[in-house]
């Protein structure tokens, strides 16, 4: 087998027996790295630290050591803060930025023995559903339509990490989900990527979004490997006030615990007009297949969840407006002269944001203001509170809910662009459980007509991840996906 | 002193709320682990949390947090068990964040009272709004080059407590002693040195005037004072504008103000430096801060003695005048002093010591209590040669200076000198018969009746004697020996 066709789980069995080497290993995939360049899934290759650490893993294996990730070479998402490393959240405003610290999440994986090949592509501070707001450039999706020669999007903001990963030139990636941007884009390019629990991951080196939403998490290729990367990224962190003070549980042994007599919700709301005939039909099917493998389906309702989205884009940005303030041209980053303080931060932030962030500044900035902060803000507080309640009275029946991710495969780069609205509503069905904190998964679950992958997305209760990767599994198992994009290594 | 001041079309009456800011004595900052030692050079004392690196995240320093909340039983205030950090949202250079930290809707002690000492010896209850953490900005310096301005983040998240008065004082005395006592209960806790030169204590004054009992003005907010003196300097000056402006036939505008300690004037900021809508939220960064009420009784039954409480005490027990007894406990090292001199002692005594003798001495040399020339031990020595009858009190004095000078103990001076009291009769008589013998037609004339002359006598004879003479036994024998 191709090694940048192993699993995780499969390498690190190889990489422990000395059947092959991490240099083998991290080569190839450097070489996938080059090969699928045209992709723009990479803002920074560190193909130089990937053979040094592989030289080191080497080492340390030979000696039967090494941590859970030993020798398996990973991209990171360019919103983790990595210690010397280039780190730009897809914008220009932190031109030339190296940070003097490493994210929590990304020391963990160090420490495991993963290998960094480079720093990956993403929507600008994450904000996008389409890696269209790249000041990188877009990414392209290494699917394409069946007999189509456009470009696709890979879905975001964690664009970039998906579209590593499908193309092969990662093992697995870090990503992070406000609203969807591990779901969304691991369902754009049939991948998985779970999303754990908000307080799971520490965010502690992760540039900040939106405060209360943000959450790592990993895209891999199967569900057992996001399993072994999120049990190497979760844990306290006391330099996060908002990391769960709570033991992580084994997410390896969870996966295969099988899904018999569990109760899976099916939520009403969830039926939306227009979501085309293709996603209702997989949802279906997924639904069988949990019955099939032991489960049961049960209706379920989440009666505020038509005003997830729009509570979303007033929280979301709320906190965005507050959060990006510190990229004003004094300490790090870009700077463009003005002749006041104030006309050097206008400069600035003119040239260093880009549309959309701009856009969601002003958003945020307006919900905040005096004498609108009661209407929007509060108001919004109040129905994510709410959204909460839905999921905590739906969980009192049932251990696992089921939706599809997106209500629709990957689209057309320049798609969408001209309506802000049409592109938030990718986010529609993974926006509720974001505000509630709660985890969820995307998994492949089969190919649309014109051949591009769609995603079913698994949601648990808080902490729950296990269950949440148990019923992944077993829709992974009987989607039994194996298709492959065609832009892949 | 009148709380009215006089205008042109009669008496006007001052509104003043004091905003206090005190820093947190803590050694690591409100949210991050660096050091806050003040006079370190600029920018040395900056984590990547200070100067609001990508990614970095606030942790509360529970140290600050006791800290506020034992000031907020020290006022007499309520200590929530809930309360939540806010972001006041603005753009400056020295704010790296782009915002400040602070609580706004839910602090962390609501209400409290502090109690004035007033020179008459009577006391006036100012309420306190409430209590709240936030974490300081960093400095701009603005002369260290022609076309920029440096920054300096040493003091970015330093923690403060902001203390808000109810518009309660009537005159800048009041305001000046309300700081003052404010800052002696945060030091008696330990919890702000309130050194206003340092800036770990500055004042934000709001004040409005108003005809008498008739409706409240509208007031203005003076930022940044930063001395009781200059607090005391701004309200006047501001309450006299306020009244030429009004009877001008113009009106009060509500503005932030700064004080020019130059001039001793206000002037109004320019209407840019303030027009911030503040856009304050909960920090999504931040768990509500939760605090235990068991804790929080922890912490009261630990209080220290306060100001009030020591008060009461040396009245009670000491006897001493309400004045006198706030003198000496205003500051903690002053009252400390004085119980050990009092300790034992005639505690009235020992407070003229302290209060007339030692306070002259202080304030001569510009010396604080700690840094006295005369230890409580050495004084209290010095007393007790007095009570005993070794010297008398005109000596105590002169012995008192030479301590001063030199630094030796009483006893010493007392010995090398030469100074001990003479209460020999024999002595005495004799130097008596002296004084007589000198002033024959004094005697002649006290004989005759003018009794007034006796203090003559006493004044000789004490001359005579190189003023040790005992003056009870003086007086005692000058009467027998003078009588006809």
């Amino acid at each position: 087998m191709a090694l940048t066709h192993m699993s995780i789980a499969e390498a690190r069995d190889a990489l422990k027996a000395k059947k092959i080497s991490s240099a083998e290993l991290t080569g190839a995939h450097l070489d996938a790295m080059a090969k699928t360049r045209g992709l723009n899934a990479f803002v920074t290759e560190t193909p130089e630290r990937a053979r040094a650490d592989a030289a080191r893993a080497d080492a340390a294996l030979a000696k039967g050591a090494g941590g859970a990730l030993e020798g398996i070479p990973l991209g990171i998402k360019d919103l983790f803060c990595t210690e010397g490393v280039l780190t730009t959240a897809g914008s220009h405003i932190l031109d030339g930025f190296k940070p003097p610290y490493e994210s929590t999440v990304s020391a963990k994986l160090w420490q495991a023995g993963a290998i960094m090949l480079g720093k990956l592509n993403m929507d600008e501070f994450a904000m996008g559903s389409s890696n269209m707001t790249s000041h990188h450039g877009p990414v392209k999706n290494p699917w394409r339509r069946k007999g189509g020669n456009a470009d696709l999007v890979p879905g975001g903001s964690s664009g970039g990490s998906a579209a590593a990963v499908a193309a092969r030139s990662v093992m697995g990636a870090t990503a992070t989900d406000t609203g969807g941007s591990i779901r969304q884009p691991a369902a754009f390019t049939g991948t998985v990527g779970i999303k754990p629990t908000y307080g799971r991951c520490s965010r502690w080196g992760i540039v900040a979004f939106a405060s209360s939403l943000d959450q790592a998490g990993p895209i891999a290729r199967t569900v057992m490997d996001s399993a072994i990367m999120l049990q190497a990224m979760s844990g306290y962190d006391p330099k996060d006030s908002t990391s769960a003070d709570l033991a992580v549980p084994n997410f390896e042994a969870a996966v295969e615990r099988g899904v018999k007599g569990l109760k899976i919700g099916v939520p009403r709301e969830y039926r939306i007009d227009g979501t085309p005939k293709e996603i209702q039909d997989l949802w279906e099917q997924g639904i069988a297949w949990l019955k099939d493998a032991g489960a049961t389906p049960v209706e379920i309702t989440l009666p505020h969840t038509k005003y997830a989205l729009p509570v979303y884009y007033v929280i979301a940005p709320a906190e965005a407006s507050s959060n990006l303030a510190r990229y004003d041209g004094v300490r790090f980053g870009l700077r463009v002269p003005g002749k006041t303080l104030d006309e050097m931060y206008e400069n600035t932030r003119a040239a260093g944001f880009g549309a959309e962030v701009r856009r969601r500044i002003l958003i945020g900035t307006y919900v905040l203001s005096a004498g609108y902060y009661d209407a929007y803000y509060l108001r919004a507080q109040r129905v994510r509170t709410l959204i909460a309640r839905d999921f905590t009275e739906a969980y009192k029946t049932v251990d696992a809910i089921l939706t599809p991710a997106t209500p629709s495969a990957a689209f057309a780069v320049g798609e969408k662009m001209d309506d802000p609205i049409a592109m938030y509503l990718n986010d529609v069905f993974t926006v509720p459980s974001s505000l509630a904190g709660l985890p969820g998964i995307s998994v492949p679950g089969g190919l649309t007509a014109d051949g591009l992958p769609l995603g079913l997305q698994v949601l648990g209760r808080a902490f729950d991840e296990e269950t949440v990767f148990a019923v992944g599994r077993a829709l992974e198992r009987a989607a039994n996906f194996t298709a492959t994009p065609g832009g892949m290594a | 002193m009148s709380a009215l001041i006089k205008g042109e079309t009669g008496e006007w009456e001052v509104i003043i709320g004091l905003e206090i800011h005190a820093q947190v004595i803590s050694k690591a900052k409100l949210f991050s682990g660096a050091a806050t030692a003040f006079g370190a050079e600029p920018n040395t004392q900056v984590s990547t949390v200070d100067a609001g690196f990508p990614g970095m995240l606030p942790v509360i320093n529970g140290y600050c947090v006791e800290q506020a909340v034992k000031t907020g039983l020290g006022i007499n205030g309520t200590v929530n068990p809930h309360s939540v950090f806010d972001r006041k949202n603005y753009f400056y250079a020295d704010l790296p964040q782009g915002y400040q930290i602070s609580q706004y809707q839910q602090p962390i002690v609501s209400g409290g009272s502090v109690l004035l000492d007033m020179p008459d010896g009577t006391t006036r209850t100012i309420g306190v709004t409430r209590l709240h953490m936030e974490q300081d900005a960093g400095k701009s310096l603005h002369d260290q080059h022609p076309s920029q301005s440096y920054i300096d983040l040493n003091r970015s998240g330093v923690a403060l407590m902001e203390i808000v008065s109810e518009p309660d004082m009537r005159t800048a005395e009041e305001a000046g002693l309300y700081i003052k006592k404010l800052r002696s209960i945060m030091r008696y806790l330990g919890t702000c040195d309130g050194n206003m030169e340092e800036g770990s204590l500055r004042c934000d004054c709001n004040v409005s005037v108003r005809k008498p009992g008739g409706e409240l003005g509208t007031r203005t907010e003076t930022k940044n004072v930063n001395s009781v003196r200059y607090v005391m300097q701004a309200i006047e000056y501001e309450a006299r504008r306020q009244v030429e402006v009004i009877e001008g036939g113009g009106t009060i505008k509500q503005e932030t103000r700064l004080f020019d300690p130059g001039k001793g004037t206000t002037r109004a900021m320019r209407s840019k430096e303030h027009a911030h809508d503040y856009r304050y939220f909960p920090d999504p960064d931040l768990l509500p801060l939760e605090i235990e009420p068991a804790w929080i009784e922890g912490l009261r039954k630990g209080l220290p003695e306060l100001p009030d409480e020591r008060k009461a005490r040396y009245i009670a027990d000491y006897k001493l005048t309400p004045y006198d007894a706030g003198v000496l406990v205003a500051e903690q090292e002053t009252a400390q002093f004085y119980e050990t001199v009092a300790k034992g002692r005639d505690p009235k005594l020992a407070s003229n010591w302290v209060t007339t003798e030692l306070f002259g001495v202080l304030n001569r040399q510009r010396k604080a209590i700690q840094d006295s020339p005369v230890t409580a031990k050495a004084l209290g020595g010095l007393i007790d040669l007095v009570s005993d009858g070794t010297i008398n009190g005109r000596i105590a004095k002169e012995v008192f200076e030479a301590m001063v000078e030199t630094g030796k103990e009483a006893a010493a001076i007392v010995e090398e000198k030469g100074l001990r009291q003479v209460s020999d009769t024999g002595a005495i008589e004799k130097a008596i018969a002296e004084v007589m013998a000198k002033n024959q037609d004094k005697v002649a004339e006290y004989r005759s009746g003018k009794e007034k002359l006796l203090g003559f006598f006493v004044g000789q004879t004490m001359k005579a004697t190189g003023g040790k003479a005992n003056p009870g036994v003086v007086n005692e024998l000058l009467k027998k020996m003078l009588a006809p």
